[in-house]
């Protein structure tokens, strides 16, 4: 792999002193692992570990009609969002497809943070821009001024509680707080993740980014926290069944089909797919994004055919994999929806065979308390 | 760096390694291979009696991220797999050359084996 064609973080070398294997991610030079992804993964459900995510994309929205802009785009009410707090949203096209699916952050009354998909990014900022044309509205992207740091995992609060000055048990689930002190580096701290834990997310300047990883592995040294790949961060986001676009979402997937109706406000101001979302609303989606397990030995993979028990095809499977909290070879899929129903009898088509599995419940994995 | 790449084997670019002992051959697959592979959590082996060319695949094995195929280093019948593999698949990362054997053939043709490298020359396509 020839690192210089790839863009990179500024984590790079935190990644290779700690042993970690550099992949192309995308055309980011990203660690994939450091040593190995079930350990990784397992780190983070019992203690802790720290990803760098700084290949995420930020764009500001700010100015007087910014939350009227970004309500428009989004499939969620963010006007239910308060100044400190963060909501997840779908962003569509006008017939329901998936732009991209983000978080964002109310700044201030006029001032929103949009963390976008990194594959999609320069997309979002073009299709931002362009919806921006009508409204008074600065738009920014920010990504390559912004750096983000992920410590997730039940000790997550202890461990970075000792090189910060905020109080982060008052930073409840899905809220921020901005301009605080992280190992003497102005940063922005929001309770957020992609793994299924509770833990936080660091926004700061790219140049101090090594000093706060460093800093956090030092004080997590004694709560066996480890630093954890882009590996890990996927299996433990398909454990929690969080959607990755690509897989569970994208231009020819709606949300209502994904599952993530909690996520469109129909009723609420007027936004970009609505007509067409109201409408799959109301007739039902065709199909429906299932957990299945595996009955025969095997790994369901993104792309592999779905058969009904008489062999008709049905769908695909989005993501599958061992889960390691579980113990099971587990799935994610889409498939016609009376054949959503948990205990539905499905087979897998894995290198030319059918092999049985059965719909459960989803997420697999729910952390306790 | 030897202890890697036992100089006893004979080794296939597909890093497979191969045991020759009375026209039996036990197969396996190198150091480089499992740690290439990363976690391995699942195997798909032959059935004793299943006969293959040389480079013919002959299973599957799977980490958390990737599947790769086992690939013949020579041709022949199938005459004994290891089971334990089906369920600790793991085995084959904690000791790739002993333990973590895949499958024992009876080769059909010596002369296939010429086709294949010693540790030095198979370690110098790593590089």
């Amino acid at each position: 792999m020839e690192l210089d064609k790839l863009k990179k973080t500024p984590l790079l070398e935190c990644h290779q002193k700690y042993g970690g294997k550099i992949v192309d991610f995308g055309g980011w030079a990203l660690p994939v692992q450091y040593t190995g992804i079930i350990d990784e993964h397992r780190a983070v459900r019992n203690s802790a570990g720290l990803f760098d995510v700084s290949h995420m994309g930020e764009i500001r929205v700010s100015g007087p009609q910014a939350l009227d802009l970004v309500d428009y785009l989004l499939t969620n009410d963010v006007t239910r969002v308060s100044v400190g707090q963060v909501q997840y949203s779908p962003m569509c096209y006008p017939d329901g497809g998936v732009v991209d699916d983000l978080i964002t952050y109310r700044v201030g009354e006029d001032e929103f943070l949009l963390v976008v998909n990194a594959a999609n990014k320069d997309k979002d900022h073009e299709w931002i821009v362009d919806k921006a044309d009508d409204y008074d509205v600065t738009v920014t992207d920010e990504s390559d001024d912004t750096a983000l740091l992920a410590i997730q995992g039940p000790r997550a609060e202890v461990i970075l509680g000792r090189v910060t000055d905020a109080d982060l048990s008052g930073i409840k689930f899905f809220r921020f707080r901005n301009g605080v002190q992280v190992a003497g580096c102005e940063a922005m701290v929001s309770r957020t993740g992609y793994t299924g834990e509770d833990g936080f997310e660091v926004y700061c300047e790219p140049d101090e980014a090594p000093e706060i990883f460093q800093a956090l592995m030092d004080a997590g040294q004694d709560d066996e926290l480890v630093p954890a790949g882009l590996g890990a961060r996927d299996t433990l986001r398909f454990e929690a069944t969080l959607p990755l676009y690509g897989q569970e979402l994208g231009p020819d997937i709606n949300p209502l089909e994904a599952g993530l109706s909690f996520f469109v406000k129909l009723d609420a101001g007027d936004f970009i797919g609505r007509d067409a979302l109201r409408s799959v609303h109301e007739d039902g989606p065709e199909r429906k994004l299932v957990g299945f397990e595996m009955v025969d030995r095997g790994i369901p993979r993104t792309t592999y055919p779905i058969f009904d028990v008489e062999d008709n095809e049905v769908g695909h499977v989005s993501s599958g994999s061992f889960s390691p909290t579980l113990g099971k070879n587990v799935g994610m899929g889409f498939v016609r929806t009376e054949l959503a129903e948990e205990g539905t009898d499905l087979q897998i088509g894995v290198r030319n065979r059918k092999l049985d599995a059965v719909v459960i419940g989803a997420p697999f994995y729910t952390r306790k308390g | 760096m030897s202890a890697m790449y036992p100089e006893d084997l004979l080794y296939a670019e597909n890093h497979e390694w191969i045991r020759v002992e009375n026209g039996t051959g036990t197969i396996g697959i190198t150091d480089y291979a499992q740690d290439q592979l990363g976690d391995l959590v699942f195997v798909e082996l032959p059935e004793e009696g299943d006969e293959f060319g040389q480079g013919d695949p002959f299973g599957v094995i799977e980490s958390v991220k990737a599947v790769a195929d086992f690939y013949m280093p020579v041709g022949g019948e199938i005459i004994e797999v290891n089971e334990e593999l089906l369920d600790a698949p793991e085995i084959i990362s904690e000791d790739p050359y002993d333990e973590g054997w895949i499958i024992k053939v009876k080769i059909a043709d010596d002369g296939e084996l010429d086709a294949l490298m010693n540790s030095e020359d198979y370690q110098a396509t790593l590089d």
